[in-house]
């Protein structure tokens, strides 16, 4: 028979989840459900879904503090996620359709940890952090070191994704965002990438290239990132950018995509994101 | 099992099932409410969609504990009773009928309750006729149709939500 219960709080669920670190922790349920009747049975269901200390969007002085329960349809209407995130908001727009938008959650997004999760590559362009909380205490880790493989990552048995804090960009940093699939709703990503690109006098003084679905998990693009660097935003820089990344990624040939369409398209979003990171 | 107490349409229904046990079978199976249909069970079609606290939900991918104390709407309380008990459908019900914007039915149902709540809710007013069926594209893509091709379900959403304009 499968338990069920529905916390109250953050301290209720995380003394519930290191109580049962084999029960199904579930919120909007949009990956855990799918097939469900296919599944075996949870033992026991913690449900975070409606947890107020988890859901909810906040602006601090240099950071906007999202809780890992917010679903996407929050997300993507928040004034300020609008305006200083806005790579996120059109990523939230483009997560399923209406019905998943607005139970599925960014912690979801998060700790399922597929290498095509659509919010990722943002996150890591973005260069969020993760606030994990067990009951050992509460800690604080980048997003870019959370994923570690195939859809494993540094979550502990005894502990929840409780907030996704993502620094406000310098609103002189271009972002850039691009998914690349059968259509814009609901159909699963061929190709995901995200940029931030900082251009200071003519150069690009630092760049961070967030991808999808092209490797095991989603990945920051280092040997991209570094060719970018100190270099005008031209096709001559897009073009070193597009080498190095190509040999970062491990696109692989599967039932959505083939491996090296994958890689030329990731290579041309790269491009693109860096010549427009030169235009006004 | 659990005992579990919804909201349905408007009167409060309590079931003894698994928390796990999706809310389009509570619904299906111990509700006989069987105007909700499964399409795909992936959450990818939207043919099961319900409005859970008053949102479009894919019900295949909500559990029955989840909806515990909760309100859903399927398609069975779009329409009011009207004077003398006679049933009076939405007004995105009527359109569908009217343009033809059904034909094999399964998707109806989920196209339906979605396009209610965007009539309901406002979420077309103050739309120009190609803003509004660029939005009603755009809030409908989770609903999928192989058989009408959009164009009459989208006539229909229009002309439910107040705007006379359909462009051709």
């Amino acid at each position: 028979m499968t338990a069920y219960v529905r916390p109250a709080s953050l301290a209720d669920a995380v003394a519930l989840r290191a109580a049962h670190p084999d029960w199904t922790v579930i919120a909007g349920g949009t990956d855990l459900m799918v097939n469900a009747t296919h599944r075996a049975e949870p033992v026991g269901i913690v449900d975070l879904w409606g947890c107020a200390e988890l859901a909810g969007i906040v602006r601090d002085s240099d950071t906007i503090r999202i809780g890992a329960g917010t679903p996407w349809l929050d997300v993507l209407h928040h004034a300020e996620v609008r305006t200083h995130l806005p790579i996120l908001a059109a990523a939230a727009r483009e997560i399923g359709a209406l019905q998943i938008q607005a139970r599925g959650t960014i912690g979801g997004n998060i700790v399922t940890s597929s290498p095509v999760g659509d919010s990722l590559p943002v996150l890591l362009a973005l260069d969020a952090s993760l606030e994990l909380v067990s009951p050992r205490g509460r800690r604080t880790v980048a997003y870019r070191d959370f994923c570690t493989g195939y859809r494993t990552t540094l979550l502990a048995a005894d502990e929840l994704v409780a907030t996704v804090v993502v620094p406000v960009p310098d609103p002189a940093t271009r972002l850039a965002w691009r998914k690349v699939g059968t259509r814009a709703a609901q159909s699963i990503s061929k190709v995901m990438a995200a940029a931030a690109i900082h251009v200071d006098g003519g150069v690009i003084a630092w760049a961070r290239f967030g991808l999808g679905a092209v490797a095991a998990r989603p990945i920051r693009a280092a040997a991209a990132e570094a060719a970018a660097a100190g270099r005008a935003p031209d096709a001559t820089t897009a073009r070193a950018v597009a080498a190095a990344l190509a040999g970062e990624i491990t696109p692989i040939s599967d039932v959505r995509s083939a491996a090296d369409y994958r890689l030329e398209v990731a290579q041309s979003l790269v491009m693109r994101f860096v010549i427009n990171a030169g235009r006004p | 099992m659990s005992t579990v107490t919804i909201g349905v349409n408007g009167e409060q229904r309590t079931v003894d099932v698994s928390p796990w046990k999706r809310l389009l079978d509570v619904l299906r199976e111990d509700l006989r409410l069987t105007g909700t249909k499964e399409g795909c069970g992936e959450g990818e079609c939207g043919a099961c969609t319900v409005l859970l606290d008053g949102v479009p939900v894919n019900s295949c991918l909500v559990a029955a504990g989840q909806c515990d104390g909760r309100a859903v709407t399927t398609v069975e309380g779009l329409a009011r009773r009207g004077s003398g008990g006679a049933s009076l459908l939405h007004a995105v019900q009527r359109e569908l009928v009217e343009r033809g914007g059904a034909q094999c039915g399964i998707c109806t149902p989920g196209i339906a309750v979605c396009a209610a709540h965007l009539c309901d809710t406002g979420a077309l007013a103050g739309a120009g006729a190609s803003d509004a069926r660029a939005r009603v594209r755009e809030l409908l893509a989770g609903n999928i149709c192989r058989c009408t091709g959009y164009q009459l379900i989208v006539d229909a959403v229009i002309a439910a939500a107040g705007s006379t304009e359909v462009a051709p």
